[in-house]
């Protein structure tokens, strides 16, 4: 099993969504993360999946997306050069002045925002690759009142080479 | 002019060619009936159940090749034609189906008879789309029919809602199709099928899989061609059958679970298989890690899907059957294999599939034997089941005959309702129902239909008063615990020994039940009274017959593969 990403090419249409998450369902596909919206053409929209998959089953993905009508393009994105981010929110509920002194520092020390503070709440925010949110929350597991959200995560291609 | 969505319907319709419409009618699809019977292009067809009106469009298209259209209403009328539209889609069939729709403005009210059909369809259809906006319904009509019939055929579900029936606007027809998200493949990588002709020249042990994409793609003039200038053996699956005359020197059977002995074994040692048309499904390849363990494969099909999706093939080449067949012609080398070839006429002697029945004085090998000796051109349209599978290994498949059934899906209640739609295609051969007593129960309503429009269907029942397929299961490898096969219900069901206490006491009374429908029903237990009854039956022109044969239940079908097992281990006799 390896992690594979895959970018769609779609029809801005409803139902969409429905027919891709769906297809990995029906199938029974490990879906990871699904992500989608707009693109600079309003009539298309562009859905970023990480999943996990041998070679075989992530061939027959991609073949199965290939042909389903409303699917523009599929580029599979796992050995190409790509940019991907994906936020982060972490709620930590604090009950001790040393929890919130822990948890600015821990903030400070993963490059993450301060996004709201009430005197016991702190709402966290931060946009990383989804394996350094990954470790991030590990390290935030040591709070007993946590809330985490993720957003999964958009990615698309980015050569790194210097074009001139 | 300005017209009605409904208006506009039917016009499209007509624009597409359609000449007839499988349609039944209710509350939110009564705009586009108005329309419908107020005109004589299209004729309209009414059957008894959505989920045999789609059989019956199924049945059409695959006698015609042309798309089979199906209206039903919402709700109830939408859910019921699930089980067709995955019968069709497992098969590549082409329908275009419209489910009538609750008004949008109720879209999600849990209305009066409203599913999201668009939704539990999107599995079992190519493509299924609701239709939210009146200015699209021309462009979508017409993406329907595009989509239903290129590529690899399918079922298109288009979702009607009422009020969009009713709104007006400019008539306007688009002729050409341009769908970005959907281009079917349409030529052939020449490289790649080089590559797999020298593989084909190299081979000394080679076969031919032929599936039933080359049927669809009507390529069984080309392929003959291809089999005698290459002379490489040939093997169908159950739906490639009748691709290539039965009588050929060189077509040695079907493959797969009730496949020959010689195929199987042909299969198990054959340095390549050069598939065309087939997707290597569970039936066909038994046990996966041991199939054909010796071979390389060249995979030719239309769908890119089904290449290594079951078997990983060497050469994947993506292409309609017809078009990459015509190509090999280009490139073709014979090559002797004199010791290959009777190697196999070796396994076929062996053990040739069972030539007689169990019962001898009558039974299914018999029944076949006299539908072979039927001289008309012949459409064969079967159920479900072991009468299925007798007819897969028994029915010879020459001049001009057609066989057609529910393979994927393996949809019981198919039979029937198929064979009055192929019946309905018009053309001009007759129509042989072989059904069991079983599936035919599952849709034996539409014998009204068949009544109502003269359809003139020979309905051939092999009556064992069992699920007999899985009672053969449950017979072999379940210690013969037989659990609610036996149609009369009864769990402790035992059998008796003679046909005559067999008939005497179970429901329905097919020949009882067929004068209700004012139809010739013939009970026949011998081979002269079959004869005499086929006969009778191929002249009555106007309507059906029902032949009820009394078969005994522990015929069965051999050989036999258990499923997930070794397509060479086969059980080959009682």
């Amino acid at each position: 099993m390896k992690k594979r990403w895959l970018s769609l090419y779609v029809e801005n249409d409803s139902g969409i969504l429905a027919k891709v998450s769906g297809l990995f369902a029906g199938k029974g596909y490990n879906l990871e993360s699904l992500t989608v919206g707009p693109t600079e053409d309003r009539t298309i929209s562009r859905m970023t999946i990480s999943l996990l998959g041998d070679d075989a089953t992530f061939e027959q993905i991609k073949k199965q997306l290939n042909r389903m009508v409303g699917i523009i393009k599929v580029i599979d994105m796992t050995n190409i050069g790509i940019r991907s981010r994906e936020v982060l929110l972490i709620k930590v509920t604090c009950s001790r002045k040393e929890e919130v002194d822990e948890v600015f520092r821990m903030a400070q020390a993963y490059q993450m925002t301060v996004a709201e503070y009430n005197g016991g709440d702190i709402l966290l925010e931060c946009m990383n690759r989804d394996k350094h949110n990954q470790r991030i929350i590990e390290q935030f597991r040591r709070f007993k009142n946590i809330e985490i959200v993720r957003s999964g995560s958009a990615a698309i291609e980015w050569d790194v080479r210097p074009r001139l | 002019m300005k017209i009605t969505g409904a208006k506009h319907f039917v016009k499209a319709l007509k624009f597409e060619g359609v000449d007839t419409v499988f349609a039944y009618p209710g509350g939110y699809v009564n705009d586009i009936f108005d329309e419908l019977t107020h005109q004589d292009d299209i004729k309209l067809i009414l059957p008894r159940h959505e989920q045999a009106l789609v059989h019956m469009a199924d049945g059409y298209a695959r006698a015609t090749g042309k798309p089979g259209i199906c209206i039903v209403t919402s709700g109830p009328g939408a859910t019921n034609i699930v089980t067709s539209l995955a019968t069709a889609m497992y098969d590549s069939v082409p329908l275009v189906c419209f489910t009538g729709q609750v008004p949008r403005e109720q879209i999600g009210n849990d209305a009066f008879q409203e599913v999201d059909i668009v939704g539990i369809t999107r599995g079992v259809t190519k493509h299924s789309v609701l239709v939210k906006d009146r200015d699209e319904l021309p462009r979508i009509l017409k993406e329907a029919f595009y989509i239903a019939t290129t590529g690899r055929p399918g079922p298109v579900l288009v979702d009607l809602p009422a009020d969009v029936m009713k709104e007006i606007r400019e008539e306007h027809f688009p002729k050409t199709v341009n769908i970005r998200s959907y281009k079917p493949s349409t030529g052939i990588h020449v490289g790649q099928l080089k590559r797999a002709m020298n593989e084909l020249k190299k081979a000394e042990r080679p076969i031919f899989l032929i599936g039933g994409g080359v049927n669809i793609a009507g390529a069984g003039k080309e392929l003959i061609e291809l089999v005698n200038k290459t002379k490489v053996p040939v093997i169908t699956t159950i739906m490639g059958k009748g691709a290539i005359p039965t009588n050929h020197e060189l077509y040695i059977g079907n493959s797969g679970m009730h496949g020959s002995y010689a195929c199987n074994m042909a299969l198990e040692e054959c340095d390549l298989i050069f598939s065309i048309g087939a997707r290597f499904s569970d039936r066909t390849t038994g046990n996966l890690s041991k199939f054909a363990p010796k071979a390389k494969i060249v995979h030719i099909d239309i769908d890119t899907a089904s290449i290594s999706r079951t078997v990983t093939v060497d050469i994947p080449i993506v292409a309609d059957a017809k078009v990459a067949i015509e190509k090999m012609l280009t490139m073709v080398q014979e090559v002797e294999r004199p010791e290959w070839i009777s190697q196999i006429h070796k396994w076929q002697a062996e053990h040739p599939l069972p030539k007689e029945d169990k019962h001898k004085e009558f039974g299914p090998r018999m029944i076949m034997e006299q539908i072979n000796e039927l001289k008309e051109d012949l459409i064969v349209v079967t159920d479900v089941g072991q009468h299925q599978m007798w007819t897969t290994q028994y029915l010879k498949m020459e001049g001009n005959r057609q066989l057609i059934m529910s393979g994927g899906l393996g949809t019981m209640g198919y039979g029937f309702p198929a064979s009055l739609g192929a019946s309905l295609a018009g053309q001009k051969k007759r129509i042989i129902c072989i059904t069991g007593d079983g599936g035919f129960q599952m849709n034996m309503q539409e014998m009204a239909t068949a009544v109502c429009y003269g359809i003139p269907v020979t309905v051939v029942i092999m009556n064992n008063q069992y699920l007999g397929m899985v009672r053969q299961m449950q017979e072999l490898f379940l210690n013969q615990r037989y659990s609610l096969t036996c149609l009369k219900g009864d769990k402790a069901c035992t059998y008796p020994s003679d046909l005559e206490s067999l008939e005497a006491d179970y429901v329905p009374d097919f020949v009882k039940w067929a004068d209700s429908y004012h139809v010739k029903g013939y009970r026949v237990n011998g081979k002269d009274q079959l004869i005499e009854a086929l006969n009778q039956a191929g002249n009555i022109t106007d309507r059906p017959t029902v032949i009820e044969c009394m078969i005994h239940p522990d015929e069965l079908v051999f050989p036999m593969v258990k499923s997930g097992t070794s397509l060479y281990d086969m059980i080959l006799e009682d």
